[in-house]
C-alpha cells in the first residue's frame, strides 16, 4: 500500500515546476533524490542544485505545498548532500524541454537552440541564474542561455 | 574532538561567508554588466557553501543557530584567513586575491573531499565543483590584467605586493590542524604548497607578472586575530540582527 504512495508522490512531485524554468518538473531537474517510508511519514531526500541557488528554498516550499493540497501530510524532508548534484542525472528528453524552451541544454558542445548551430562564442561564463552561461550565435546572431554543465 | 571538529568547520565556513560578503560589495557596482553578475553569482556560491558548513557546525555545537553562528559572533571569534577579510579596493586588487585564495581553495576542497568524516567530504566535493568555475573566473581575468594594458599591468603588479603577505598562512598547520589530520577528518595544508606555487607560477607567466619575494608573514585569521577590516565588514553584515534581535522577512 506504502509503495503504492510513494509512486503517487513521485508522481506528484513530477508535476511541481522548478521556479525559475518552469517547463521541467523538480523530479526532471533531480533534486528529488529518494522518497521511502519510514516511522510513519515520507521521506523525501532533496539535494540541492548550486549550493547558493535560491530557487532551492523554494522549490522545497512548493513541495510542501503540492503534497498538503493532495491531503499528504506526514512527509518530512531531508536535504543531502551527497553525491553531489550533476547535470547528467537530467534525461534527454529533458534536455529537449529546455531546448524548446530557448536554453540551451547541458551538453559538451554547446548549440544555439534557435538554430542548431555549434559556432557560437561564450560572452560569460556566468548568466542569469547560478546553473546558467551566456552565449552567442555566430550564426543567427542570437543571445541565448546555455545549461552549465556541472 | 567535537569541540575540535566545531572550530576546524567554523574555519571553512567563515572563509565562505567573509569572502562571500565581499564579492556581495561588487553588486550594482561591476565594472560591466557581466562581470556584476559574474562577482554577485560566486558571492551566492560561497554564501550557499558557508550555509552548508555553518549547518553542521551547528549540529556539532547543539545550541547555535547557523544564523547565529553568523550573525552574532565578535571578530576574535570568527576563524577565516585574513586574505578573505580584505578590502576589494578596486576590481584588479579583488581579481588578484581571488585568484591567489582560489587557487588554495580549489586544492583545499581536492584534499577535504577524501575525509573520513562524511558531512565535510559531501560539502567539499559540492563546493569543489562550483570553486572549480570561481577559479577560472579570477585567473582569467588576472591573464587579461596583467598581459593588458601598461597601466592595468601596473596596478596588478602592486595589490599582488601588497597581498603577497597573507598568503602563507593558508599553508599553516596548528594543534586543531595537525589533529584533524591525524584522524583523517582534515587536510594537511602544508602539502598543498607544492601545487599551489605551481599554478600560481604558470599563471604569473602568462599573465607577464612578477612573483613577489616571500616577506612578512601576516598569521593568526584561523585563531581569530583579525585585520582592521573584519570589524568594518561585520558592522555591516550585522547590523540588522544586532539592531533587531532575531528580525525576519
Amino acid at each position: 500500500m506504502q509503495s503504492g504512495k510513494i509512486k503517487e508522490i513521485w508522481k506528484l512531485l513530477d508535476s511541481v515546476p522548478d521556479p525559475e524554468i518552469p517547463v521541467i518538473s523538480v523530479v526532471e531537474l533531480g533534486v528529488v533524490r529518494n522518497i521511502s517510508f519510514t516511522n510513519n511519514a515520507y521521506q523525501i531526500l532533496i539535494t540541492p542544485t548550486y549550493s547558493g541557488c535560491p530557487a532551492v528554498k523554494t522549490f522545497i516550499d512548493d513541495i510542501k505545498s503540492c503534497l498538503k493540497t493532495n491531503k499528504i501530510f506526514n512527509f518530512d524532508i531531508k536535504i543531502i548532500y551527497a553525491p553531489a548534484w550533476t547535470t547528467d542525472w537530467m534525461s534527454v528528453e529533458t534536455k529537449e524541454k529546455l531546448r524548446k524552451y530557448g536554453i540551451s541544454p547541458p551538453s559538451n558542445k554547446v548549440v544555439c537552440p534557435q538554430c542548431n548551430s555549434s559556432n557560437t562564442v561564450l560572452v560569460s561564463e556566468f548568466g542569469a541564474t547560478a546553473c546558467k552561461s551566456f552565449h552567442k550565435c555566430s550564426e543567427c546572431l542570437e543571445p541565448f542561455e546555455h545549461f552549465k554543465c556541472i | 574532538m567535537n569541540n575540535e571538529l566545531l572550530t576546524y568547520t567554523l574555519r571553512i565556513a567563515d572563509n565562505s561567508l567573509i569572502l562571500g560578503q565581499r564579492m556581495s560589495e561588487w553588486c550594482s557596482k561591476g565594472p560591466t554588466l557581466e562581470e556584476d553578475i559574474a562577482l554577485s553569482n560566486i558571492s551566492l556560491d560561497l554564501f550557499g557553501q558557508a550555509n552548508g558548513f555553518y549547518s553542521y557546525a551547528s549540529q556539532l555545537d547543539g545550541n547555535k543557530s547557523p544564523d547565529d553562528l553568523a550573525f552574532l559572533r565578535n571578530e576574535r571569534e570568527f576563524f577565516n584567513q585574513q586574505i578573505v577579510e580584505l578590502e576589494n579596493i578596486d576590481f584588479g586588487n579583488t581579481i588578484v586575491r581571488n585568484f591567489l585564495y582560489d587557487s588554495y581553495n580549489f586544492l583545499f576542497y581536492s584534499s577535504l573531499k577524501n575525509s573520513k568524516d562524511d558531512t565535510l567530504s559531501a560539502l567539499a566535493s559540492k563546493s569543489l565543483k562550483e570553486v572549480k568555475y570561481h577559479l577560472r573566473h579570477s585567473k582569467n581575468w588576472l591573464i587579461r590584467l596583467g598581459d593588458g594594458t601598461e597601466f592595468s599591468k601596473e596596478k596588478v603588479q602592486k595589490s599582488l605586493e601588497s597581498i603577497w603577505q597573507y598568503t602563507h598562512d593558508m599553508f599553516s598547520m596548528d594543534e586543531i590542524d595537525n589533529k584533524m589530520y591525524r584522524l583523517n577528518i582534515g587536510v594537511n595544508n602544508s602539502n598543498l604548497k607544492v601545487e599551489w606555487d605551481r599554478i600560481i607560477n604558470e599563471t604569473l607567466i602568462e599573465a607577464k607578472l612578477v612573483r613577489p619575494k616571500d616577506g612578512y608573514n601576516a598569521k593568526g585569521g584561523k585563531n581569530g586575530m583579525h585585520t582592521e577590516h573584519l570589524g568594518f565588514l561585520l558592522a555591516e553584515m550585522q547590523f540588522l540582527q544586532r539592531a533587531y534581535p532575531n528580525a525576519k522577512w
